[in-house]
């Protein structure tokens, strides 16, 4: 017959473990962030913190306020789907502080290559040309204007 | 060449390092360390007794290490707690914190506890000074060493045991079912990995205790228990086949199915990944263990030969179980999941997660033994005397 | 193109308030967001990619990737007549600076471009010990990057490859479908970018999205269908040989 006195010093193992498991939950309680499970298993703040980021691209709808003019010769071009940031580069600074912050001139010499320079990885039914061969080291814009590239400008002519 | 073929631009880098190899190394010899322990205690194979209590301070010594590779892995280790506020259910990583800890208490230093508490409370009142007061703490406060008291502690400590089997198993099957459960990666994605894992760990405790029975008995001028090591030995031997058979069976079924995955995987075996899974994990790792285990188990050897055979055997598996880890973990990282190229693995030296790193943590588990073993002397010869004898005469520790 | 003095102070006004419902709700999603009523893919379309880099550029710029990381990337394959399962493929710098000329000879050439999946039944998202990356109830899969630990076993996870480790927070990221943007009525920077129209942003909730009437007119896929991860990225004219 096992006496109590005998056992006594696994009471005081258990009595430490019950101690921690209560310290355990009581810290936890209080260092679960608020928002976690709102959801599901995550922080339901980290759905409005990743949609607070910043937007660096503006978006044609509104390059297309003030620029209506533009936009309507490239509606009707062989760009309509190119947006304007596309080859424009992000423009939020430009929107936010139209007069002050001019979107940068354009290396047309690299910019327009860099999409219709043959390579037979690109469709076939794509517009492709050899850049050495095509216009005699003319600058593309010489003969394309670049919101509506076809028809050819007339030969020499400035947009 | 870094990159041969095509890889993801993403899996360029691998992104579990050679720390990712050392974690289950480590909870390896653990989960072996312990089983060889269980040996005795549960199964009653009285011949291995004299490893007892060094297996039970080496599983310790090497679980407490076990966290630091994570921790330094990690991106925010100061958040890795996270994993006890919010674990999340379908993660087997997230089971890691709770199969620790419980692990760590309720099983290891529960057990270790309640086999040396009469050893503690005598040592508590034969020492002074500041090893008294360690000892003193290590009581809680209760000096009850009567015979009915230990006998309940006997008790306590067998189904401690049986319960820390499949809490052994668990903790190191958990890290094989993280690899065996990714289905994006092939090398990994396979039912038997937690149990290959397991059984190389098994190999690999039993070797490390072995190994430290016979070095320290070496070290200390004292006689091998000759039964004890060929016990442990034969138990290395047959723990051995079965690994061995278990991924040989894993490597017949992939050559078998050989599945979109085989021609890359194939490939990468007999380049990038020859040298540490044919040479150092097969032959040098596997093969030769085996062969010599087999020796000593067909033929009959002097004590002299046997001895020396253990020794080289038993270094040899621990050479190849950590290969065995190597190769999971960064073979698997190696291949691309498109199956059109290979990187390689760049390691660092003195880097948070470099090769010096990886060296410091594999030999810190030795040192913490070091101080175990001074704090409670694991040696049969070394039980502190009944209150009142006098003191024993054994060698110094 | 001038835009005279006069027309500037009637439409400058007009691009503020434009603006500011863009930018409507910060912190907030814009108030006339609902979860419940959108459920997030995207569509490419093979057939339009010209591999000229714009979108691997312009999400790089919008969502500050480092460099050497892509969150989207383009491929470019090479099959050759008599090796369909045994592609040539290649994607210098992620395809970012766009593509050199020609690999090989002969044989079929195309691009793929490649992103998160944004899958309904993520693996990644099933890995993760913490519940640091999740699928938001608008189907978008997104790193909570206050909260991950770096153990980066989800980007084991992903059988696309499509997740890093972010050197400078130690975080896991990847493709956040723009989250930031479609949340206000933006479509993704990668789709604002592409020139041909290859991407496109797809609500699958929205029964006036043009993926409807994609879906129901051409033959569609996802990569690595055997994976059953519920993939939402869909591909129009995607080869049998693409990985």
């Amino acid at each position: 017959m096992n006496s109590f006195k005998d056992a006594e010093h696994l009471l005081r193992v258990a009595l430490v473990f019950v101690a921690a498991t209560i310290a355990f939950v009581l810290v936890r309680a209080a260092l679960v962030p608020r928002s976690f499970g709102e959801y599901g298993h995550y922080r339901g703040n980290a759905i409005t913190e990743m949609a607070a980021q910043p937007v660096v691209f503006a978006g044609h709808q509104v390059c297309e306020i003030c620029h209506s003019d533009v936009a309507a010769i490239k509606s009707a071009g062989k760009h309509v789907s190119v947006n304007c940031e596309a080859c424009h580069g992000a423009l939020e600074n430009h929107v936010n502080d139209p007069g002050t912050v001019q979107p940068p001139k354009l290396d047309t010499a690299n910019l327009c290559i860099r999409c219709h320079q043959v390579n037979g990885a690109r469709p076939a039914s794509f517009p492709q040309i050899v850049a050495d061969e095509h216009s005699a080291g003319l600058t593309c814009e010489t003969c394309h204007q670049p919101h509506s590239p076809l028809p050819l400008i007339g030969a020499g002519a400035k947009p | 060449m870094p990159v041969q073929g095509y890889m993801y631009p993403n899996e360029i880098e691998l992104a579990w390092s050679v720390l990712i190899v050392l974690y289950p190394y480590i909870t390896g010899l653990v989960a072996g360390a312990f089983i060889l322990a269980s040996l005795e205690r549960v199964f009653r194979v009285e011949a291995v007794r004299p490893t007892y209590r060094l297996a039970l301070l080496t599983a310790l010594a090497f679980l407490l290490v076990a966290p630091l590779p994570l921790q330094l892995h990690l991106g925010h280790p100061e958040r890795s707690f996270e994993m006890y506020l919010t674990p999340h259910r379908t993660s087997a990583m997230a089971m890691f914190g709770f199969v620790y800890l419980w692990y760590l208490m309720a099983v290891l230093v529960l057990e270790i506890w309640l086999d040396y508490r009469r050893d503690i409370v005598l040592l508590s009142q034969r020492t002074k000074g500041f090893e008294r007061f360690v000892y003193r703490v290590l009581t809680l406060g209760s000096t009850n060493i009567s015979e009915n008291a230990l006998r309940i502690d006997d008790r306590a400590g067998y189904i401690i045991t049986l319960v820390g089997i499949p809490s052994a198993f668990l903790l190191h099957g958990y890290v094989g079912f993280i690899f065996g459960s990714v289905k994006a990666n092939p090398w990994w994605s396979s039912p038997m990995m937690p149990v290959v894992f397991l059984f190389s760990a098994m190999v690999s405790g039993i070797a490390v205790v072995l190994l430290l029975y016979m070095f320290s008995s070496w070290y200390r001028k004292q006689t091998i228990d000759m039964r004890c090591v060929d016990t442990v030995a034969r138990y290395l031997f047959y723990t051995f086949l079965i690994d061995f058979s278990l991924e040989m069976l894993d490597l017949v079924h992939r050559i078998y199915e050989a599945d979109e995955s085989f021609r890359s995987l194939d490939f990468m075996v007999h380049t990038r990944l020859y040298l540490s899974q044919v040479v150092i994990q097969i032959y040098v790792g596997t093969l030769a263990p085996i062969g010599l285990l087999a020796l000593t188990q067909l033929l009959k050897l002097g004590e002299k030969t046997r001895k020396r055979i253990y020794a080289v055997a038993g270094s040899l598996t621990l050479i190849g179980i950590f290969a065995m880890r190597w190769n999971v973990v960064i073979g698997g990282q190696l291949f691309s999941k498109s199956f059109l190229g290979y990187t390689t693995y760049k390691i660092g030296f003195v880097a948070k997660e470099g090769l010096l790193t990886a060296v410091v943590l594999t030999l810190l588990p030795f040192a913490i033994l070091w101080v175990l073993v001074k704090l409670l002397p694991p040696w049969p010869d070394c039980e502190p005397p009944a209150p009142g004898s006098a003191a024993p005469a054994h060698g110094d520790d | 193109m001038k835009i005279t003095r006069r027309q500037l102070l009637i439409l400058l006004p007009a691009a503020a308030v434009a603006w500011d419902s863009v930018l409507a709700g910060t912190p907030e999603t814009s108030p006339n967001y609902k979860l419940t009523e959108h459920w997030w893919g995207m569509l490419v379309d093979i057939s339009k990619c010209i591999g000229c880099g714009n979108c691997v550029r312009a999400c790089a710029t919008e969502n500050n990737v480092p460099e050497g990381y892509f969150r989207t990337w383009v491929e470019r394959y090479h099959v050759s007549d008599t090796d369909l399962a045994n592609p040539v493929v290649d994607s210098p710098n992620g395809g970012k600076n766009g593509f050199p000329p020609i690999l090989g000879s002969g044989g079929r050439n195309f691009f793929v471009p490649k992103m998160c999946n944004h899958c309904a039944d993520s693996p990644c998202t099933q890995v993760c010990p913490v519940g640091a990356t999740f699928m938001t109830p608008d189907g978008v899969v997104l790193v909570d990057k206050k909260y991950c630990i770096g153990c980066r076993y989800c980007i084991q996870a992903c059988p696309y490859g499509c997740r890093f480790l972010n050197p400078k927070t130690q975080t896991a990221e990847k493709c956040t479908l723009c989250y930031h943007r479609i949340t206000k009525g933006l479509t993704t920077a990668c789709c604002e970018a592409c020139p041909t129209g290859a991407r496109q942003l797809a609500d699958l909730k929205n029964p006036s999205d043009p993926i409807h009437e994609f879906l129901r007119t051409h033959t569609v896929q996802v990569l690595k269908p055997y994976m059953a991860t519920g993939a939402k990225l869909f591909y129009n004219d995607l080869d049998g040989s693409v990985r």
